[in-house]
């Protein structure tokens, strides 16, 4: 599979090392050039330092022959722009969208994004922890 | 109206001061805290905290009821999401956005924004309205003979737009030559007429070059 990720972040490059790992052409894309160090030294993969708007760039990155992009910088309504440039203008079969403000992230889920919230899942987690126990027994 | 606006820069600022005087109902959102501080001193009660790409921050601004959003922060990807949000989830009627970064036009127009600001392509317009680009540029230079071959572009302003040649008033030492239109070039007769776009080449003798230009080009 040919794999685009925008936002080379904790998400961005554990994802990258992972699908790369697995032996998958992996390309990342990230503003900032220091963020390479945050893959493996062997990284087999392409890096482009780009903004994920910047349509020469996700070009250059693949995007119009891409099976997957992953969206994961530390903006959510960059990420939100981004993956509806991937979907809408490039046609990508699978963009997966990190958004971690719980209301965007329904709303554009709703409108067919696939969108992952890890504040929702904190929440989820935390409560139903709480939820789980039965208290300090008397 | 109710007039919801975005970002309280320069632009949205006085946006809200001035649709207030013309008497419409108007909510700023700021979401810098300093900024917000000294927007407060001047619009009190008119300007709210907040990033306003967080639904609850604009539903407490009551964007159910907005006849328009205004979206004008220094970056496009929050001025998309507003506007994108306000028409589609809350149905707000009308919307505009300022686009920062010209490159990012493409994306304002995919998500359905068609009212959108840029100062940079407004600018680029005035230019080419203001500023006559359409010089003419001397092809070949005939010293010898006391004569130049001139090329340049018939602009929508020219006096010769729609024109045929034969009723131009030209200068009695020139002729056109040739039109060229869509990339294919005809020699100029009297039954040819220009139209804006069209490039024509011109020879002429050098010292008639402006008594041409007043003929061709706009004043």
């Amino acid at each position: 599979m040919k794999l685009l990720i925008v936002g080379c972040g904790r998400v961005g490059s554990a994802i990258a090392t992972n699908m790369a790992a697995d032996g998958h052409d992996v390309t990342v894309i990230d503003e900032d050039g220091e963020a390479l160090q945050r893959l493996p030294e062997s990284w087999p993969g392409r890096f482009i330092q780009g903004h994920g708007l910047d349509t020469e760039v996700l070009v250059e990155g693949g995007i119009e022959t891409a099976d997957a992009v992953v969206v994961s910088t530390d903006g959510d309504n960059t990420n939100i722009v981004i993956a509806q440039v991937a979907r809408t203008r490039f046609g990508c079969p699978c963009v997966v969208t990190r958004v971690l403000d719980p209301g965007r992230a329904a709303f554009y889920a709703a409108q067919g994004l696939q969108t992952v919230c890890p504040t929702s899942g904190a929440i989820d987690v935390v409560t139903q922890a709480i939820c789980a126990t039965p208290g300090r027994v008397a | 109206m109710y007039i919801l606006i975005v970002g309280g820069g320069k632009v949205g600022s006085n946006l809200t001061s001035t649709l207030m005087h013309m008497g419409h109902e108007v909510t700023l959102i700021e979401g810098d805290r300093e900024r917000y501080a000294l927007l407060e001193e001047r619009f009190e009660h008119v300007v709210r905290p907040g990033d306003a790409t967080e639904l609850f921050v604009l539903e407490r601004a009551g964007i159910e009821r907005a006849d328009l959003v205004v979206a004008v922060t220094g970056d496009d990807e929050d001025n998309i999401i507003v506007c994108q949000v306000a028409k589609e989830k809350y149905g707000v009627p009308k919307v505009i956005a300022r686009v920062n970064d010209p490159r990012n036009q493409v994306h304002f127009d995919m998500v359905g924004i068609t009212l959108t600001v840029s100062a940079t392509a407004t600018i680029l317009a005035l230019i080419e309205h203001e500023l006559p680009q359409h010089e003419l540029v001397t092809l070949i230079d005939l010293k010898r003979e006391n004569l130049e071959i001139v090329e340049f572009a018939i602009g929508a302003a020219s006096p010769a737009a729609g024109k045929f040649v034969r009723e131009l008033n030209l200068p009695s030492r020139s002729r056109l030559i040739s039109v060229t239109r869509d990339g294919r070039a005809e020699i100029a007769i009297g039954d040819t007429q220009l139209a804006p776009g069209d490039l024509v080449m011109a020879i002429l003798e050098p010292d008639v070059e402006d008594e041409l230009k007043t003929q061709l080009m706009p004043v």
